[in-house]
């Protein structure tokens, strides 16, 4: 057997991905993790720090209690355990935005473990500080002829919570997806400002390929700076097509470390090769165990709200929603909380109509504005799906309805009465339909012969004449009547 | 100043402060003369202004402490015998030079040492050693080294130093005086520039007892700054008991037998005559993983001191050496910055961390370490204090051992289990061998503090020590 | 016990420059010192749980209250290089 049969094997052969996530979270205390300095939002470079988070000789960390709180609400959401004692490490590496020449983080007893999110398996959660900024210098000269940078050191001790996920993601629209619901999750236990664009949220993405089906994991690249889900989705993209196609090539993956580039969407080597990691973890002797008692835990569990993923399944099961109309309302919790409170004042069997008439048209009118923030009521809204169930306004007129509601708030069946956009009915509607019978005689005589669809000739010329008053089904039944 | 001051040891001189006889500001200014005239290189900087008025009543009466030179204080030089920090002054004040000078113990300067803490000789100074003033050809010990010089020299009524593996009490006994390192926790670290962190407790160098006691009451405290801080359970006591009726004292055989001089050896079995005279009794206890002290201590407190001085990196403060590219910016910093001995355990310590050997060195030596621990534990249940040889020699020669690191660290020997379980221990003089002091060492278990000054205080009226040959 | 290959490697992780004449004198002291050291791998202590704090201390914790952060001059005030807002280094990579 020759060569090319192998390289065709090779060519043709299917690859998964096995993609797992690192998520750094910024989280939203008054203070740092270490110092009781206050998180800077961009202020003046270097004027939020002190002697601890400057790493001046002889000063010490003491922890944020709040942050730890944060910590535990993140692991209790994602349905992790917390270690009953954990302890912080030291991670040593140089580098200037790294004060004290090592990161205070957590090593081998993170403070939880052992959760999950959705479909995805979560490994570990720890509190760990933020290194500071490093920005070029610019105009403000050169060093020694070569390129100069700056140290802000403002952004230096930032509480970060890390979460890392089994190898579970496989796909890149996966990872994307399930971000988001970690987004939002996130943002409803008020934990963190969740900006991926500034940097409140971060994640990297540890990926390999292996071929489909099998149950052995490749090597794996870790790659960085995916800061939007768009780039996010993107890189893991490029990534899993440059290992296929160096595996397809007779090639190898090596492990190593890549930079995505958002502009051109190239990923590139970060660190030189000279500096194996080595990062010589070891207990960190200036702090002492976190060890939550059973007051800071129920603390953290009473601080839980409902989380989106169990807001999405009873919308399902108690509302009766179809799943994607379930996580559209639970993932954006302005439209969910807006649905529960029209819900709640709805007539019948509305629900699930009045969700239909969020993620649509109200939607598709308000963009990702907060209804809360409109004119409009849930009161209204939920009055409004009434009015088109009995049939008293159309559903083209209860859009423009809607439309005005948003923009000027009020009661619909006031405008409906003001505007004229009641339904057409009784004898205006029954003479509407007579004309219209008269002037189509061909369709009329389609119909007759069993053709259903020439009814929408008719049922054109009425709702021409009425302007899109009248209501579809009462029209089915007068042209049938007549018939 | 009168030979009579000089003569006053420091709560003398606080007493008759508080009763009106001496005036606080006369007492700083006799003290900052006679430190000017410093020729042991026992100071890095004198006090070249009087403190600010000190409160009617302090409890320490305005008598003025010298501070060794790794304690940061705001504006003041602080670059613990480094170069790397030469010129450094620091935008704040250690919590324990703050605790005294709120009581009445205003600096009066700051003391040479052992680069970063490191060394048992002095010699170890980015600024030059500090000689002994029992006899100026020989080292004063370390790294506490111009703490202990100043003291035993009078040109200092008392000092604070640092003890990480014998910092405070081998320079004592060497210099002749009192040391105190205290259970770790019950003193502030924070703005002691760190060396070994689960290791370094500061304490008092003192002319006798009583002065540690006094000193010591004002050091100790809780510190929101320091999360290892405990404070003290009990009040610091003055100590008054003469005798010693009751105690049980321990040898141990691993501290007192192998390597210690024939000199040492016969002062410390004066030592253990006076204890049976006072009443106390004597019994052989065994710390059979205290010859492996040794080892720990030097994995654990160079690891943690690898990682602690990776600050020292020219960016935000100290030394810094010009270069084009970031990584010779750094590598030329700590190049001219740091000194042999602090490269050399830098380098011990990042070994012992590094990928491949963490668990056969520091997984190890913390273990040897709980073993440790374990001993005293069961040694304090059959005895109330261990009484040992500071150190196993007398103050040797200026640069007799400096080829030698190893044979430098062995003598710490006696000096090491203590802050590796985390426990007491105080220095006293014992008497003299060959015209050099010779210190006696007591340990007690954690927070036993009251029960050692107790113990040391009847022990120092016994042997009846006199001091005032080095004040010449 | 260390080789000449480790005690460049291990200078290289400590960011230490250390000439030929220090690199043969350090390969020879660490070895002899870390002979030395070897002493503890003779004794058993596969079920001793190591020590890393001595105080038995649990969840000593700050609230989460701010406290004045230095001025900026006081911040930059002990800098060997600043540009006036931040502090100066040679670019990584450059």
């Amino acid at each position: 057997m020759g060569a090319a049969p192998v390289a065709d094997a090779l060519a043709e052969r299917a690859y998964e991905p096995v993609i797992g996530l690192e998520i750094h979270v910024q989280l939203s205390t008054r203070t740092k993790m270490f110092c009781g300095c206050e998180l800077s939002f961009g202020e003046q470079p270097n004027t939020r720090t002190c002697p601890v988070c400057l790493g001046l000789p002889g000063t010490l960390p003491v922890t944020n209690a709040e942050a730890v709180h944060f910590g535990l609400m993140i692991g209790m959401a994602l349905g992790c355990e917390p270690a009953p004692r954990s302890i912080f490490h030291r991670k040593n590496y140089f580098y200037p935005d790294l004060p004290k020449g090592y990161q205070i983080s957590q090593y081998d007893i993170p403070l939880a473990r052992d959760g999950r999110l959705g479909d995805i398996r979560i490994h570990r959660v720890h509190l760990e500080e933020d290194a500071a900024k490093l920005v070029h210098a610019g105009a403000s000269g050169r060093i020694h002829g070569a390129e100069a940078s700056a140290v802000d050191f403002n952004r230096g001790g930032t509480p970060l919570v890390e979460i890392v996920t089994e190898p579970d993601v496989r796909s890149a629209a996966q990872a994307a997806e399930w971000l988001r619901l970690l987004r939002v999750t996130l943002r409803q236990l008020g934990v963190s400002d969740v900006n991926m664009e500034e940097g409140s949220l971060r994640c990297d993405a540890n990926v390999s390929i292996r071929p489909a089906g099998e149950a052995t994991l490749g090597t794996k690249t870790e790659l960085k700076n995916m800061n939007s889900f768009r780039f996010l989705e993107r890189g893991v993209n490029a990534e899993v097509a440059r290992q296929e196609e160096l595996l397809r090539e007779g090639g190898a993956v090596t492990q190593e470390t890549l930079h995505f580039d958002p502009r051109t969407g190239a990923l590139s080597p970060l660190r030189s090769k000279e500096e194996a990691h080595d990062y010589r973890y070891f207990p960190e002797p200036d702090l002492v165990p976190i060890a939550p008692t059973e007051e800071m835990l129920e603390r953290a569990r009473s601080a839980l709200p409902e989380l989106p993923a169990q807001r999405a399944e009873r919308l399902e099961s108690d509302m009766g929603l179809v799943p994607d109309t379930a996580r559209l309302l639970a993932f954006r919790s302005d439209l969910g909380d807006f649905f529960e409170r029209a819900a709640a004042a709805r007539v019948g069997d509305d629900s699930k109509a009045i969700a239909n008439w969020i993620v649509g048209e109200l939607v598709a009118n308000i963009g990702d504005a907060d209804p809360a923030d409109t004119k409009l009521e849930p009161e209204s809204l939920a009055a409004l799906v009434g009015m088109v169930r009995e049939g008293t306004v159309a559903g083209s007129a209860a859009k423009d309805v809607l439309t005005t509601l948003v923009a000027e708030g009020g009661d619909p069946a006031e405008i409906v009465e003001a505007e004229n956009l009641g339904a057409a009915g009784g004898d205006e509607l029954a003479r509407v339909v007579d004309q219209a019978m008269a002037d189509q005689a061909d369709a009329v005589e389609k119909i007759r012969a069993g053709n259903d669809k020439a009814t929408g000739a008719v049922m054109g010329a009425v709702m021409r004449a009425t302007e899109g008053r009248a209501d579809g089904a009462e029209v089915q039944r007068l042209i049938r009547e007549r018939l | 100043m009168t030979g009579d001051l000089l003569d006053l040891t420091a709560a003398q001189a606080g007493q008759r402060v508080r009763a009106g006889e001496l005036s606080a500001s006369d007492l700083f200014e006799a003290w900052r003369e006679r430190a000017a005239t410093d020729s042991l290189n026992a100071y890095r900087w004198v006090a070249d202004a009087p403190p600010p008025e000190i409160a009617a009543g302090a409890p320490l009466g305005g008598v003025p402490v010298a501070i060794k030179d790794l304690f940061c204080t705001e504006g003041v030089p602080s670059a613990a015998g480094s170069r790397i920090l030469e010129g450094y002054l620091p935008p704040y004040t250690a919590t324990a030079v703050e605790q005294l000078a709120q009581a009445g113990a205003p600096m009066l300067g700051k003391t040479n040492m052992d680069e970063f803490a490191m060394g048992s000789s002095n010699e170890n100074s980015g600024f030059g050693p500090v000689m002994n003033p029992w006899d100026e050809s020989r080292v004063p010990g370390g790294s506490s080294g111009g703490s202990a010089a100043a003291v035993a020299a009078g040109l200092a009524p008392w000092a604070i130093g640092t003890d990480t593996g014998g910092s405070i009490r081998q320079p004592a006994a060497l210099c002749g005086i009192v040391g105190l390192k205290p259970t770790y926790g019950s003193i502030s670290r924070y703005g002691m520039i760190a060396f070994a962190s689960s290791l370094d407790q500061a304490g008092p160098l003192t002319r006798d007892v009583t002065d540690c006691a006094l000193l010591f009451r004002h050091m100790v405290g809780r510190d929101p700054l320091d999360s290892t801080s405990t404070g003290l359970p009990e009040e610091v006591r003055l100590p008054d008991q003469e005798r010693l009726d009751g105690l049980r004292f321990g040898v141990p055989p691993e501290l007192t037998r192998g390597g210690v001089d024939p000199g040492v050896a016969a002062v410390f079995e004066q030592s253990l005559r006076h204890i049976e005279e006072l009443g106390g009794t004597l019994e052989e206890v065994s710390l059979p993983h205290s010859d492996q002290g040794i080892s720990a201590y030097y994995v654990i407190a160079p690891a943690e001191a690898s990682a602690n001085l990776a600050r020292f990196d020219g960016v935000r403060y100290g030394l810094r050496a010009e270069a084009g590219d970031l990584a010779s910016m750094y590598e030329d910093t700590r190049e001219h910055g740091f000194g042999d001995e602090v490269k050399r355990r830098i380098m011990l310590g990042t070994y012992a961390l590094s990928s491949g050997y963490y668990d056969a060195y520091y997984g190890r030596a913390q273990r040897v370490r709980t073993k440790i621990a374990e001993d005293f534990r069961s040694a304090f249940e059959r005895v109330d204090l261990i009484v040992t040889p500071t150190s196993p020699t007398v103050a040797f020669g200026l640069g007799e051992r400096t080829d030698d690191p190893l044979a430098m660290y062995l003598s710490d020997f006696c000096t090491v289990p203590m802050p590796l379980a985390g426990i007491p221990a105080i220095s006293i003089p014992g008497g003299l061998s060959d015209e050099l002091p010779v210190g006696i060492q007591l340990a007690g278990p954690a927070f036993s503090e009251n029960r050692i000054l107790e113990a040391a205080y009847a022990l120092e009226q016994a042997i009846g020590f006199d001091g005032s040959g080095a004040r010449g | 016990m260390i080789d000449r290959d480790q005690v460049l490697h291990v200078a290289r992780l400590a960011r230490l420059r250390l000439t030929d004449e220090e690199v043969e004198r350090m390969t020879g002291e660490l070895s002899t010192i870390l002979d030395h050291i070897e002493k503890i791998s003779e004794l058993d202590l596969d079920d001793v749980a190591p020590t890393s704090h001595v105080v038995a201390m649990e969840n000593v914790l700050r609230p989460d209250e701010p406290r004045p952060s230095l001025p900026r001059e006081g911040a930059l005030g002990q800098a060997p290089d600043t540009d006036g807002v931040g502090f100066r280094v040679p670019s990584p990579g450059a």
